[in-house]
């Protein structure tokens, strides 16, 4: 399909069959998309923006400094990583119970639960945070049922708040680490359960001392996903929050749409990609990065 | 004790399923509302929503932007995450698992940061609202989806069958067009539906680029949720929520044919 071009990727000995070296080409494309659609961007987003910078470096480190330790990006900071770490505690305490589920059940209740992981888990995340406007709203689902029933006199704020908020953000990543649980809890070796049973270990015990610990790789991977994604989290937050619930993406847009304010946007996209970036590498570290989405 | 626990887990799983599919069910019952504003459980049923959906000049424009750019997203990211994960299955080089992980950070960065620095890119080149630049934009988010599905579905595909057509005397093109190709098509096609679905879903980066004409149907969701909420968005999420559906289902046939052909050729 392609010319007989020597690549000049492969300079070892053990590539150096023709064939492989034009399989290595088929990479080409989907890289060079890459870099010129995707990391030439963000570098010349960056380069540009910090260039058009009038002053001297010092002047640009005081402002720089200023912004990053400045009373809103401070708060944005710490209101991103209290929701961030909360939605992963909440979606992990959700989604292991189910992901155990989905290793030990048979028969067609296994598919009806993967269906109600994966249906919402494709369905377009503004599709999914309208529905829980319209359940969360005052007058919504929830509290007109309450009402109805005679629990609630007023109507509870459930929307426009942190609450809105966690709940809508933890039922779009849940997903996510329900799929990595149950890929890393299929896995575990279950006669090691049955040996600790014939020891005479209970079903607690042995779940405590000998499951538990071997799923724990996929919860620590679980929870660097969910929480990579939640601190660039932008939509959900943004409809279903309130004044006090603004993220650090949503500082950024604000920067851009209502400061037009390039520099500080991009200042504070990079510390955002640098942290998500570093969380990455630790990712990529601890397991597979082919378990990214959950494809079997 | 123990069947307590059992029965207190699926209890649990049960009650956790309906959570999860409750919103979405009742998202679609609303687009069939019959009554003039967004209340359940609706007093009547009608297809007024959808009647308005589909009649509107805006949303009508707005489905076909999303069905042009989800196209132009699915085609080219289809077609270059292919070879890419037949690169990645069959050649043999050092730092494969670092490249592979450099390609997949699409999924991983913001997506917010995504959007401005394509933004960035477009304004300068006078890009804003085209449709093809959009949708090679789109297939930048869903190539990563596409290489990630078909690394597992080309698993199953044995190499050996290649080696030996190759020994009979096949050409590279010919084994790849008549060997490769119609054995990965299964996979192939799973990974094309999910790339249409990653555009198709796809906000943030339309909100930045599509400027006025090439607006997609979630970026009119998104205007509609943040200025005064009109039932017709019942409407297009259910309609949203149809595709999706189709699209887990043909994967599911798919998944289906592609196991039983494991099952003749193991």
């Amino acid at each position: 399909m392609t010319g007989s071009i020597a690549s000049p990727w492969t300079g070892s000995p053990a590539a150096a069959k023709a064939p492989r070296d034009r399989t290595l080409l088929l990479l080409l494309p989907a890289a060079a998309m890459l870099v010129l659609m995707f990391f030439v961007p963000m570098v010349l987003f960056f380069v540009r923006t910090f260039m058009e910078f009038q002053g001297s470096v010092a002047e640009f480190v005081t402002q720089a400094r200023d912004l990053l330790f400045s009373r809103p990006y401070l708060t944005a900071l710490a209101t991103t990583n209290w929701i961030a770490l909360t939605v992963t505690l909440a979606v992990l305490l959700v989604g292991y119970p189910i992901a155990y589920y989905l290793t030990t059940a048979t028969g067609p209740s296994v598919s009806v639960v993967v269906l109600a992981i994966v249906l919402p888990y494709f369905t377009s995340i503004i599709v999914r945070t309208f529905s829980w406007m319209v359940l969360l709203g005052e007058h919504g689902l929830v509290n007109d049922t309450l009402r109805a029933i005679g629990v609630i006199s007023e109507p509870l704020p459930l929307m426009y708040n942190r609450l809105g908020v966690l709940i809508g953000m933890s039922y779009v990543l849940l997903p996510y680490m329900v799929l990595t649980l149950y890929a890393a809890m299929r896995g575990i070796d279950t006669s090691l359960l049955r040996a600790a049973e014939g020891l005479g270990a209970s079903g607690f015990y042995t779940f405590r001392r000998v499951y538990f610990p071997l799923s724990l790789h996929g919860v620590l991977s679980g929870a660097l996903i969910v929480y990579i994604l939640s601190i660039g989290y932008f939509i959900t937050p943004a409809l279903m929050g309130g004044q006090h619930d603004i993220m650090v993406a949503m500082l950024i847009d604000r920067e851009l749409e209502v400061a037009v304010d390039w520099p500080s946007a991009a200042l504070m996209s990079l510390s955002l990609l640098v942290v998500t970036l570093a969380l990455y590498a630790i990712y990529y570290r601890v397991t597979d990065v082919r378990r990214l989405i959950g494809a079997r | 004790m123990r069947r307590w626990a059992a029965f207190l887990l699926r209890l649990y799983v049960t009650a956790a399923c309906v959570c999860l599919l409750a919103p979405i069910f009742i998202v679609v019952i609303l687009a069939f509302s019959g009554e003039g504003y967004l209340h359940f459980p609706p007093t009547s049923l009608s297809l007024q929503w959808f009647a308005r959906f589909f009649g509107d000049l805006q949303w009508q424009h707005a489905l076909l932007s999303s069905l042009v750019i989800g196209a132009i997203a699915c085609l080219v990211s289809t077609t270059v995450g292919f070879f890419a994960a037949y690169a990645f299955l069959r050649a043999e080089f050092r730092g494969k698992k670092l490249l592979l992980s450099l390609m997949l950070t699409p999924i991983i960065v913001p997506s917010i940061i995504t959007a401005i620095a394509m933004y960035y890119l477009a304004g300068r080149l006078g890009l804003i609202g085209n449709f093809l630049w959009l949708g090679l934009c789109h297939a930048v988010i869903a190539m990563p989806i596409v290489l990630l599905i078909l690394l597992a579905a080309l698993h199953a595909v044995d190499p050996n069958l290649e080696r030996a057509a190759l020994g009979l005397g096949g050409s590279r093109l010919h084994v790849f067009c008549r060997i490769v190709l119609p054995l990965a098509l299964p996979g192939i096609l799973s990974a094309a539906l999910f790339a249409f679905l990653a555009s198709f879903d796809e906000l943030l980066i339309s909100l930045f680029l599509a400027g006025v004409r090439a607006q997609t149907l979630p970026v009119r969701i998104w205007n509609s949720l943040n200025l005064q909420v009109e039932p017709t968005i019942a409407a297009v999420s259910a309609f949203l929520i149809g595709v999706t559906t189709l699209i887990l289902a043909a994967d599911g046939i798919l998944r289906h044919r592609r196991g039983r052909r494991r099952q003749t050729a193991g």
